[in-house]
């Protein structure tokens, strides 16, 4: 039975920060992926990492944009401690080799980022997540005291007597054992659950898993209703179009060749917050001003031709590859799609759940700093630092703790759960078709813009698909690779993170961010500037309670851009 | 518009017993569509225990290289109608696992064992030197977006696939772990360039292992070009730091420069003999390496005076280009200049337009 000080779950930029932070701090420490760490969907996030790093910046500027950006939801004393820290973050990511844009003094340059006063993105091309990623996996490699479990997938959490953590359940996808490992604390980094909407532009790998398993064992989740749709992705298949085009200057434009921007957003355009700019995209698109294939243009074309060779390089081969166009000359169709989701796993600004040596970082966590809208480029920052805050309060916390003894006989309860899945009757519906019917009235009826009526009818198609989920058959029945029983279990969690958006969207009676409620068209801050808290607890549907908001210098304002 | 496609898999299930198999399912997909997306319908929709690694859909994570049609590709950013036409009319589309590594189960093999272990063989982080500085490193510019070049690479394995001196040498570093070494060796924070380059020279299966053969550039799904990495390592290696190399790639190179300056043709029978002793015919000869090279080479000249492809006449009197004087004025205006000019394909995209490849020449390494 492996045992760690800090077992860390999920190794993208949140997991590999916190293993790195945690054995920093003197742990001995496991991380656990369900795939090989340079495989998660970190990797996605193009654009750069904000920090008010120029002397002319600073980390109120930031803050306050970030505030803003959340439309007032997000916890400002989070919010502070991200932004305050951000700069010398990106400097130790430098350090280690990250190789950033330079500008012509051969200092870090910046680029533009939606809904900020200054520019203060740092970027690698279009690929600074990949880069980021790469160079902590070079880290992980170059370190022994961390021990690497690449493809386990991990299928529940442990408690003790008391309820505290004391581990998680894993299944060795290569030859299909299951192993009980031991922590002292567990820290979830298991990133978001796009794949419960179709189409997204996560990873097929985005199934929500830790948020599933931290619900279930108690953790409460908060404003799950938050889901990002992001402004630019390519219509059918939700690939990501990367705002860094906008931020490099590209407009969008409708079917009728006007320039849309100006009426939502005269002064930021292109480059105010993912919300209004989706929100304005899909209204050109429902009064009938967008193309035929429900789409409005981009032209990055404005941009140059070299100039995107060096720094939009990756959506010349996406635009190439996927939709036929070739963006250094003419405009890409592109519409709002599913993209990230704000809520999560509600955690302190150590990264510590309600669940007692749980830890959660990066998107699956809720801090919460991006509120109701995150903007663009905060995200790397928000797994980074919160995961070097995680890691290094987990190996604190481990210090001289004992190891908890599992109460329940969870390894058991997981290995048999397997087997009876695998030994189902060929009578249930296939785990691809509950997969498509979900993702498909997610985004019907839970996208950019909702109303009681159809939350209700997602709601209740979520809840049948629960049950047919509980009967799916699978066709592989072996123990090496099998990822057809592994794709049953990622069902389910999806299927309780879909209920719980679903919930919170129904709960939340204003539009506030991400949550646009046609039935309640304006912000309430006197009924709703508050956390909407989820736990498992209820009867049949999520208990539902609420948080306060922490406020430190800024009241709400009306947000304009 | 959706077209149907046959789909040919390798199959293998260890557990079973049985040898590798292939099944053939029949998808419905648009033909801009991916191979990748043709797979996950077949699973889907028919047999979900097609086993194949795949996250990200778009060509950033690595996940799911394979052979499509024998060539070394991601699945998820080739399209079924481009592999239908490669595969032909009325022909079913062939996917097999990647080669090179052994196969764990149908399409997914175990790059641990092969890819991973060279990646760890080329001491794959930062060694800057001294402490890190109170701010940013300041770097060039250009720098930077050199070594983005290799930065692009998401280890799919695609090139290790293809590879054909890996097929002969499975001990060679091989394409991604030697542009991996090139993201180092190119990044002016590092502070051990010459040790990397002597450590990867001196290797027998090192950077003079590559034979040249190009797989590699061409199946790079994301424009690494891992040969170009390989080549500006064996650049820097001699130019920068006169590092010889146990298989003589060094003054190889020397020899070859030499005999094209001086004739314009390549001078083969001088080619070996040269080769030692830094490209000088004198002092090469006492080695005794050369002495045992050019033993073990003469069956190889005997076969090609009986065959007649070269009369003992020019072999040994090479004639000059009759305008050998234009070929010294290249060498000579190359040799004038104090820095090496790299154009980087990476930056000016191939299809660039004059005026812009113009402009991007000016990427240089100094």
């Amino acid at each position: 039975m492996p045992q760690h000080d800090v077992l860390v779950i999920g190794a993208g930029l949140a997991g590999q920060r916190a293993a790195l932070s945690a054995a920093e701090g003197g742990a001995s420490v496991g991380i656990i992926s369900k795939v090989h760490p340079v495989r998660s969907h970190s990797n996605a996030a193009a654009g750069g990492i904000n920090a008010a790093l120029n002397p002319e910046d600073s980390w109120e500027s930031h803050a306050y944009d970030t505030v803003k950006g959340s439309d007032y939801l997000g916890d400002q004393d989070a919010i502070e401690i991200m932004c305050r820290e951000a700069p010398d973050e990106v400097l130790h990511l430098e350090h280690l080799g990250v190789t950033f844009h330079r500008d012509e003094e051969g200092k870090l340059g910046t680029r533009a980022f939606g809904g900020a006063s200054a520019a203060r993105t740092y970027y690698v091309a279009d690929i600074t997540g990949q880069a980021l990623l790469h160079v902590l996996y070079e880290q992980l490699m170059k370190l022994d005291a961390v021990d690497r479990y690449e493809e386990w997938f991990t299928t529940a959490l442990v408690t003790n007597d008391s309820g505290r953590i004391a581990g998680a359940v894993t299944r060795n996808v290569r030859d299909g054992s299951f192993e009980l490992f031991k922590a002292k604390a567990v820290i979830l980094a298991t990133g978001g659950n796009g794949q419960i909407f179709n189409p997204t532009t996560n990873a097929l790998v985005c199934t929500g898993d830790g948020i599933a398993m931290a619900y279930h064992a108690g953790a409460p989740l908060m404003d799950m209703e938050m889901v990002q749709y992001h402004p630019t992705t390519l219509a059918g298949i939700g690939l990501l179009i990367t705002e860094g085009a906008r931020g490099e200057g590209a407009h969008l434009y409708n079917a009728e060749g006007e320039r849309f921007m100006e009426k939502y957003a005269p002064n930021k355009m292109e480059l105010a917050s993912r919300d209004v700019v989706s929100r304005a995209e899909q209204t050109e698109i429902n009064e009938g001003r967008g193309f035929p294939d429900g789409t409005v243009a981009l032209d990055i074309t404005v941009v140059g031709a070299k100039r995107i060779h060096e720094s939009l390089r990756e959506i010349v081969n996406v635009g190439r590859d996927f939709a036929g166009t070739d963006i250094t000359r003419e405009p890409i169709h592109i519409k709002p799609g599913n993209h990230y989701v704000m809520g999560g796993i509600k955690t302190d600004i150590n990264g510590q759940t309600g669940v007692p040596g749980l830890y959660a970082a990066g998107e699956c966590a809720c801090v919460s700093v991006h509120g109701g809208n995150r903007l663009g480029a905060n995200s790397l920052l928000d797994t980074l630092i919160f995961g070097r805050r995680s890691g290094a309060h987990a190996a604190e916390q481990a210090r001289g703790a004992g190891m908890p003894t599992p109460a329940g006989s969870e390894l058991e309860r997981e290995r048999s759960l397997i087997a009876e899945i695998t030994s189902r009757d060929r009578t249930g519906r296939r785990i691809s078709e509950i997969n498509r019917e979900m993702g498909t009235v997610m985004d019907a009826d839970v996208s950019v813009f909702r109303e009681e009526s159809r939350l209700r009818n997602a709601l209740e198609v979520v809840k049948r698909l629960q049950e047919e989920a509980k009967t799916v058959s699978v066709d592989d029945k072996g123990s090496i690779f099998n990822q057809d029983v592994l794709s049953a279990l990622e069902l389910r969690f999806m299927l309780d993170n879909a209920e719980c958006i679903v919930m919170g969207a129904l709960e939340r009676k204003e539009s506030r961010g991400a949550q646009y409620r046609t039935d309640y068209p304006e912000r309430d801050d006197d009924e709703w500037l508050k956390h909407i808290n989820l736990t498992a607890d209820g009867e049949d549907v999520p208990a539902v309670s609420y948080s306060e908001v922490t406020m430190t210098q800024w009241e709400p304002e009306e947000r304009k851009y | 518009m959706a077209e149907s496609y046959t789909l040919r898999l390798r199959r293998y299930d260890p557990e079973s017993g049985e040898p590798a198999y292939w099944s053939e399912y029949e998808v419905e997909q648009d033909p801009e569509r991916s191979v990748l997306q043709g797979i996950l319908d077949a699973r889907d929709q028919e047999d979900g225990s097609i086993a194949i690694r795949c996250s990200c859909r778009a060509a950033i994570c690595g996940s799911c290289g394979v052979r499509i049609n024998g060539t070394s590709a991601l699945a998820c950013n080739t399209q079924l109608g481009d592999a239908q036409a490669k595969a032909g009319v009325g022909k079913p589309i062939v996917v097999e696992p990647m080669g090179n590594m052994p196969v764990l189960k149908d399409l997914i093999v175990d790059m641990d064992a092969v890819h991973w272990k060279k990646i760890q063989r080329v001491v794959p982080w930062l060694l800057p030197e001294g402490d890190p500085p109170e701010r940013e490193y300041i770097v060039p510019a250009e720098a930077m977006i050199d070594v983005t070049q290799s930065m692009a690479c998401i280890q799919c394995g695609a090139c290790v696939s293809a590879c054909l001196a890996l097929e002969v040498d499975p001990e060679f570093v091989g394409p991604a772990a030697l542009a991996k070494a090139y993201r180092f060796v190119g990044d002016p924070r590092d502070g051990q360039h010459e040790e990397r380059l002597r450590d990867l020279a001196e290797d027998p299966h090192g950077i003079y292992d590559c034979t040249h053969c190009f797989a590699c550039i061409e199946v790079c799904p994301k424009d690494v070009a891992p040969m170009d990495q390989i080549m500006r390592l064996r650049r820097r290696a001699t130019a920068d730091y006169d590092i010889k190399d146990k298989n003589n790639g060094y003054g190889h190179e020397h020899a070859f420069v030499n005999i094209i300056e001086r004739y314009g043709t390549l001078h083969e029978a001088q080619l070996l003999p040269r080769s030692f002793g830094d490209g000088s015919l004198i002092r090469g000869q006492t080695e005794p390496a050369a002495v045992k090279q050019l033993v073990e080479s003469l069956p190889t000249a005997a076969r090609g005076l009986a065959s007649g492809k070269v009369s003992l006449r020019k072999a040994l009197l090479h004639p000059k280009l009759p305008d050998q004087k234009s070929v010294r004025k290249i060498f000579k205006e190359i040799e004038s200049k104090d820095e090496r000019l790299e154009i980087n394909m990476y930056i000016i995209g191939e299809n660039a337009d004059d005026e812009e490849g113009a402009m991007a020449e000016g990427s240089q390494e100094s």
